[in-house]
């Protein structure tokens, strides 16, 4: 089958086996009725163009999580020339050259299923695993218009330091608990002098309810809070 | 940073941004760091210093994550950096990676309170038997120490990789854009965000485009643009529908059957859409091109500037080495009438609106001496060659500046080119052939 010295390449492998199976896949980037297979041998730089492609995009299916985009172009890239390749008029497929290696043959002839099954498992993948991460709105596609996405799905955030907004708050103690409520974007500047751009203290105030007795707490804890420098506090920036 | 550190790929600058008013410049990192320039106030004791950019604050932005459900890792490249508009003595900017935007507050500290009652100068608390008087703790100079807190984390919004945000002229909402869909968030809502572009078909099968840019217009808060990988531009009105799927205006240029080839898709591919800052029109860059577009007309771009058409008898070559998928950034001047844009060789490129004038100049450790004045650079194609100019098959397409960034209001611009940032104060009016 192969031609001589010629050695098999694991790709070409894959796609051999994925032949068998794409068979039945409709080839959905044909012209319908008769595939496109070349009448004549192929233009060369169209050729080595279209092979060119066909590994970029074999490339890109085989990344964990592909650039959809170099993925898209590539796909729409070998269309066209796929389209430049094939002939017009439908005529019964003439047998290869036996220079040409038979492999390569059954490539070109088939690349289209080929492709298109790689591309729409991949694709299909893709919105599968879509679907499974966005377990609270599985039907995401088919929401009304407007469509809010919902709340914080299935959370994945163990290694996330910094967590989604329903996560552990009182692993960061007291600061952690009112991590979202930020009147920063509305500071009021009524008692805080401007240059300490600071919050004026309402998310401290629940947790220093101390007694009232106690002038030197008070007095330092308004300077506290003036100045933001709690015991709970982040360290300060040590910059690197 | 320490000196001997030897420059690595998470050394990469992604992205480059200025505030509002130019004081900030902001830089985001492959390693997910972001770098703060502040731009030093001009004094009469230094002359020499005339508002240069020192550094202001460094923190690490994002980590890598992993996916456990589809066992990916999320890369911690910053791709995308915008800043909010300033309400407080406090900065906030967004930063985005692939997945996750997070919200970022920088404060500075100046002052430190001493003479506590209670706690002695290193915090301890006090032995109370030992506290005979009552004193006011005092606010004392200190160093200045710039602070920086996550105040936001949106997470879990995004199947696919995130290549824009863009805040709202509302300051209250802002929007972002990954392959096929565009989210709108509330800047102080992080567990909810809403849905307004989505362009995946329902079946993977067909799918032909995606989206590659994304921005809120200046001055209009209910209207935003995004482009896509077939080149067109969608501008949406987000009062015209929830959803807004069906786009307002459509903007396309016929493709010139003269110069149709194999690659007329990729190279027509949008990589950036800026509005001006008059919000009048927007600016696109293609692969070999930068195009301005009237909101008033559809049809096509009113003005064309080529980049480097010498790029397109190879791009054959550039196809091969995925060059041709490179996306390049491009920046409007603070008056609008000068558009920037990078190119190959670390070369960058300026286009003079009115005087249809246009320079290339070259970011490189020779041109970036203190007060240097940049050269002219040439790229030659054939033909007759003056000693200066490079040929272009002696471009090194390694050297390659995809993030600029232009100051809102004078002619200071940042150029990244991979893992170093020059900063320019470019004389626009001369040096123009």
């Amino acid at each position: 089958m192969l031609s001589k010295g010629l050695k098999r390449k694991r790709e070409e492998e894959e796609e051999e086996e994925e032949e068998k199976e794409a068979l039945e896949v409709d080839a959905w980037w044909l012209d319908p009725g008769h595939p496109a297979v070349t009448q004549a041998p192929p233009n060369v730089a169209s050729s080595s163009l279209f092979d060119l492609s066909v590994l970029k995009l074999h490339h890109s299916l085989r990344q964990s999580e592909p650039d959809l985009r170099h993925l898209v172009l590539v796909v729409n890239t070998l269309r066209r020339i796929q389209a430049s390749m094939a002939p017009t008029v439908t005529l019964p497929p003439v047998p290869s050259p036996p220079l040409v290696p038979s492999v390569a043959d059954n490539l070109l002839a088939s690349s289209d299923t080929i492709l298109s099954a790689s591309m729409a498992s991949l694709l299909e993948d893709l919105s599968q695993i879509e679907g499974l991460s966005q377990a609270p709105q599985p039907l995401a596609d088919e929401s009304p218009p407007g469509r809010p996405i919902g709340g914080a799905p299935p959370s994945l955030g163990a290694l996330d330091l910094l967590g989604p907004a329903t996560g552990c708050l009182l692993d960061d103690g007291l600061e952690g608990l009112f991590e979202d409520i930020d009147t920063s974007m509305y500071d009021s500047e009524l008692w805080v002098p401007a240059s300490e751009g600071l919050k004026p203290g309402p998310e401290d105030g629940p947790g220093k309810e101390g007694a009232p007795e106690l002038d030197e707490a008070e007095l330092d804890y308004l300077m506290d809070v003036l100045v933001g420098t709690q015991a709970l506090e982040r360290p300060p920036e040590q910059g690197r | 940073m320490p000196s001997h550190r030897m420059p690595s790929e998470a050394d990469i600058i992604s992205t480059v941004e200025f505030n509002h008013t130019g004081e900030l410049l902001a830089t985001g990192d492959k390693g997910g760091r972001v770098v703060i320039f502040q731009r030093e106030p001009e004094s009469k004791n230094a002359p020499h210093s005339q508002g240069e950019y020192d550094v202001y604050s460094t923190f690490q932005s994002h980590e890598p994550e992993f996916d456990y459900l589809k066992s990916l890792e999320i890369e911690e490249k910053i791709n995308k950096i915008k800043w909010l508009p300033q309400q407080n003595a406090a900065h906030s900017l967004l930063s985005t990676n692939d997945k996750t935007i997070k919200l970022w507050k920088i404060t500075e500290r100046d002052k430190r309170p001493e003479g506590y009652n209670l706690k002695d100068e290193e915090g301890k608390l006090k032995d109370l038997s030992t506290v005979t008087s009552l004193q006011v703790p005092v606010l004392k100079p200190m160093d200045l120490m710039v602070e920086v807190s996550p105040r936001r984390i949106f997470a879990n919004g995004h199947t696919y990789h995130i290549n824009s945000i863009s805040v709202n002229s509302d300051c209250e909402t802002y929007m972002s854009a990954d392959d096929l869909r565009i989210n709108l968030w509330h800047l102080a809502v992080t567990d909810r965000s809403f849905n307004i572009v989505d362009i995946k078909p329902a079946n993977m099968e067909d799918l032909t485009e995606v989206i590659t840019a994304s921005e809120f217009h200046p001055h209009h808060c209910n209207l935003f643009v995004y482009s896509s990988s077939k080149g067109s531009l969608r501008l949406c009105d987000m009062r015209a529908a929830a959803l807004c799927d069906k786009h307002s205006k459509l903007f396309e240029e016929p493709e010139d059957p003269s110069s149709r080839s194999f690659f007329s898709e990729i190279i027509s591919s949008v990589s950036d859409v800026k509005f001006s800052h008059s919000g009048r029109y927007m600016l696109t860059r293609d692969y070999l091109t930068v195009k301005v577009w009237d909101l008033n007309m559809e049809a096509r771009p009113i003005e064309t500037y080529q980049v480097h058409d010498y790029l397109r008898s190879k791009l054959c070559s550039l196809y091969e080495n995925d060059c041709i998928f490179d996306k390049f950034e491009c920046a409007w001047n603070g008056s609008d009438s000068v558009i920037m844009t990078g190119a190959y060789n670390n070369f960058f490129r300026m286009f003079d609106r009115n005087s249809k004038r246009d320079v290339t100049l070259e970011a490189s450790r020779e041109s970036s001496k203190p007060r240097a004045v940049l050269k002219p650079r040439r790229v030659c194609i054939g033909g007759k060659r003056r000693r200066d100019d490079i040929s272009v098959d002696s471009l090194d397409f390694a050297k390659k500046i995809l993030h600029t960034a232009w100051h809102p209001a004078e002619n200071i611009i940042a150029i990244a080119a991979t893992n170093n940032l020059y900063i320019f104060q470019d004389k626009v009016n001369s040096d123009m052939h």
